[in-house]
């Protein structure tokens, strides 16, 4: 059986599959010498072999999705083809030549650009310096040419057409915009193959929508789009072929027609996902979590509401709505202007995390490389992060049960990892929220506040996750669930609170919530309804 | 999209922005200094004799040649704090130089001050950027190491004003139309440094290094050799200080420039360069070592206590970071309000 989330996706794709253009457009791709190939690449870091054979064949005009689990390779294949690593064995062509890059430079040289996850901007240059950096527009004695270098930006941005502006600095902006700053550059570069890591993970549909526009436009100039993501439907929605990669290898390349979304999960995890949110009954205990009348100005209001132990509570709503501050609010980083918050009937005095953590509240942020972990620390300190003070004797920390918390942790989480001595940034996204909850879980929290559980993990860990959330609440915590993923809403939660601007408008049982009014509450089409 | 349809020649607002808030920076010094300066003027009005004014151009000619160097480091999020060591150093041996060579030109004395900054500087550089280790470890040990080494090669004798040629003590003492030359050479470095950073790519280089590192790596920046090319220049022009040290004072001890790293650092903050790299003029750093300097000399035309000085320097330092931090999060905030879009902008 596969249950409402998955269905709903499929059903979606099939119909965007259909839709004409994405086949009008495979007929034009160039049968002959593909833009790029790679053929069983490898690549070992020490005794860790992270691609065992990368293989991959694009097109002139084409998107093609590379797909796959964390830990697949495909990162590690990214960065051969960005000259960041070099292959160990294997071949890379581009147009029938052979190339071998030593630097990113090289890489980009040959025309690849790659526009990574987090885009990798300077903040304190201009938008138009961040495009040229290191490939000023000149005059004569080497000067640089800014006036030359501000028309070309605009140019570029025309062609995109998304109109920033090149003369304002890139800090401060929207994640969205920093990607078509990152896209920009790679036009400048006349890059001919374009490889998009993840690029909506933090998008609203808006933007990807925009996004997508300006893929059809980098196509229809005969580039080549590859697109990592973990959002199948986008996918199926914008490529015309997927790879998919298991264990650092090559499984299949398949055109988008002759594939469905179930055949991309089986291809990708080997196994049949039949369920990917189980069935489940719980039967709610004591009243943990009671939020009273909180607010804070101009970001929410009056909410209220309550968790118990044994339950999941989702908070939906749209991107703005102010969920993570709420969540924020609660568990004391942010000062609320008015309101209570009270953990086991005993009211916290707000404004203060370190209360909340003692009264049993655990909170896994969103943002888990910027608040959630420090990423160049060890795996198993951050893992005993929030647990120092029972792990130390005379305010020393003790090493040795620092790697008992860790080991403890990452087998009953399944962490994939190679020493627990390497620092955290080494693991994949997956396992780094592996390691995220880790830390709160050795608090052996009354109340876990989380965050975008699953933002930006493969679906082989994403069920994993999800799993463990039950398990959790089986145990008698309460969660308390941020998510923008209506499926994992859906699927996950045992009641749904709807925020709507700041104000909660509408809150559903598991039983009797469906994507659509969860959506009209969300867009404040329904207000009060079920409150 | 619809978007495409609106004119992209509008004057760029983001440009003016920031353009607006670094001249306002600059302009803020000015201000300063003009405040400072007009208030001890009424208090006591000898402050604007001929005199009185050349010494506040002469004072802190030398700090701004190092506070130019350091900015150039600054930038890249390095820090040197070798500086007044190979300050030191270098004077002694300019002077040592003309001990030996009497009638040595003027501007090979320069050039040998130079290079002896140069040389340290490349040691700094060297293990900064290729041994990689932190820059705060490596400069405060050749902090120690180049004073240790001057007081080796000084061992007690000292330079003597007899033995430095008139020329090259009227470099120091002299002025062209009312401004001393020290403050023009240094005026001349802060001009000519300024116009490098702004006009070449290498120059550019530093800043993205200081932005963010990582993405500087991606971009094709060569990161260790430019980190290495600012600890060299940093040098030299630590070396070039300590040359005209030897001109303005002619004599040279084992304790030339002792402590002058943290006047120069705390010039450069106060002139609006960030302390954790990527953003911050030449300009500014001037600015700011002038600033200070005026300051100083205020506080003893006004007749405080020199005890205040040192307090003074410290609060204006808190003042300016604080400053800073204020300016980033207004700046960082209007432009997440403002949007990137022209059509908000």
């Amino acid at each position: 059986m596969i249950v409402i989330g998955v269905v709903s996706i499929g059903g979606m794709a099939m119909e965007r599959v259909h839709a004409p253009e994405a086949t009008a457009s495979l007929r034009d791709l160039s049968p002959d010498v593909p833009l790029l190939d790679v053929e069983g690449a490898t690549k070992f870091f020490g005794p860790v072999k992270a691609l065992v054979n990368g293989s991959i064949t694009m097109f002139a005009g084409e998107a093609h999705a590379l797909l796959g689990e964390n830990g697949a390779g495909k990162s590690t294949l990214v960065k051969i083809l960005a000259g960041v690593h070099q292959a160990d064995g294997g071949h890379v062509r581009i147009n029938g030549e052979p190339v071998h890059f030593s630097n990113p430079i090289a890489a980009r040289e040959a025309g690849i650009s790659v526009i990574y996850q987090e885009p990798t901007l300077f903040p304190d240059l201009t938008i138009a310096e961040n495009i040229f950096m290191g490939r000023h527009p000149l005059r004569s004695g080497k000067r640089i040419d800014r006036a030359e270098m501000m028309r070309r930006a605009d140019e570029v941005f025309a062609r995109l057409g998304v109109p920033l502006s090149p003369g304002r600095l890139a800090r401060g902006l929207s994640v969205a915009d920093q990607q078509i700053v990152e896209i920009a550059k790679a036009i400048s570069f006349n890059a001919k193959i374009i490889i998009m890591d993840e690029p909506t993970a933090a998008l609203t549909d808006v933007e990807v929508q925009r996004l997508f526009d300006v893929v059809k436009t980098l196509r229809g100039e005969g580039a080549g789009v590859m697109f990592i993501s973990h959002r199948l439907e986008e996918v199926f929605e914008m490529c015309q072929r997927v790879t998919i990669m298991r264990d650092g290898a090559f499984v299949r390349t398949a055109p988008i027609e002759e594939i469905t979304i179930d055949d991309v999960i089986f291809s990708m995890v080997g196994r049949d996902i039949v369920s990917l949110y189980g069935e489940h009954q719980r039967s709610p205990g004591a009243e943990v979590l009671a939020v009273e009348h909180l607010t804070r100005e101009g970001v929410f209001t009056d909410v209220s509401f309550r968790v118990r132990a044994g339950e999941i509570v989702a908070l939906a709503g749209l991107v703005g709505a102010g969920r993570t501050e709420v969540a924020r609010g609660i568990f004391g980083i942010d000062k609320v202007d008015a309101g209570s918050v009270s953990v086991g009937g005993v009211k916290l005095k707000g404004g203060s995390p370190l209360q909340a953590m003692s009264a049993g509240m655990g909170f896994v942020p969103e943002d888990r490389r910027q608040q959630g972990l420090v990423m160049e620390m060890s795996i198993d300190s951050n893992a005993a992060l929030a647990s120092i003070t029972s792990l130390s004797r005379f305010g020393i920390i003790r090493k040795s049960s620092e790697r008992k918390l860790a080991s403890e942790w990452a087998a009953r989480l399944q962490l994939k990892f190679g020493r627990f001595a390497n620092p955290v940034m080494t693991l994949s996204g997956g396992n780094q929220q592996k390691v995220v909850l880790a830390k709160w879980l050795a608090r052996k929290p009354r109340l876990l506040i989380i965050d975008e559980p699953t933002r930006g993990i493969d679906i082989g860990t994403k069920s994993e996750v999800h799993r463990l959330l039950g398990e959790l609440v089986e145990q008698g915590i309460a969660v308390l669930m941020i998510s923008s993923e209506m499926p994992e809403v859906l699927g996950v939660a045992d009641r749904i609170l709807v925020l709507h601007e700041g104000r909660l408008v509408a809150e559903f049982a598991r039983d009797e919530a469906d994507e659509a009014s969860i959506m009209r509450a969300a867009a404040g089409q329904m207000k009060g309804e079920a409150r | 999209m619809s978007v495409i349809d609106q004119p992209l020649t509008t004057a760029p607002a983001g440009t003016s922005l920031i353009t607006k808030i670094l001249r306002f920076r600059e302009l803020a010094i000015l201000v300063a200094i003009a405040l400072v300066f007009g208030l001890t003027y009424l208090k006591n009005p000898s402050f604007a004799s001929g005199a009185s004014v050349q010494q506040m151009l002469a004072g802190p000619s030398i700090i701004i040649m190092l506070a130019v160097g350091e900015t150039l480091v600054i930038v890249t999020r390095n820090v040197d704090l070798s500086v007044g060591s190979v300050l030191g150093l270098s004077a002694y041996l300019t002077g040592d130089l003309f001990v030996h060579n009497p009638h040595l030109p003027v501007i090979l004395a320069l050039l040998a001050g130079m290079l002896a900054g140069l040389t340290c500087g490349v040691v700094n550089g060297v293990i900064v950027a290729y041994a990689r280790v932190p820059a705060l470890v490596v400069t405060l040990g050749m902090l120690y190491i180049i004073r240790g080494v001057d007081a080796i090669v000084v061992n007690g004798v000292q330079i003597q004003p007899s033995q430095i040629p008139q020329s090259f003590v009227n470099l120091g003492a002299g002025a062209f139309l009312g401004i001393p030359y020290l403050f023009l050479i240094a005026l001349a470095m802060v001009a000519l440094v300024g116009y490098v950073m702004r006009t070449f790519r290498p120059a550019r280089d530093l800043y993205a290094i200081g932005s963010n590192p990582e993405a500087a790596v991606l971009a094709g920046v060569r990161v260790q050799r430019r980190i290495f090319g600012a600890f060299a220049i940093s040098g030299a022009l630590a070396g070039l200080g300590g040359a005209l040290w030897l001109a303005e004072f002619a004599t040279v001890a084992s304790t030339a420039g002792l402590g002058y790293e943290f006047v120069v650092i705390a010039a450069v903050v106060v002139g609006g360069v960030a302390i954790f790299g990527g953003s911050g003029t030449v300009l500014g750093a001037a600015l700011g070592a002038l600033l200070l300097n005026t300051i100083d000399q205020a506080l003893v035309a006004a007749r405080v206590s020199s005890f205040w000085n040192q307090a003074v320097a410290g609060m204006l330092l808190l003042v300016a970071i604080a400053f800073d931090r204020y300016v980033a999060v207004r700046a960082e905030k209007i432009l997440r309000v403002q949007g990137a879009r022209r059509d908000n902008a």
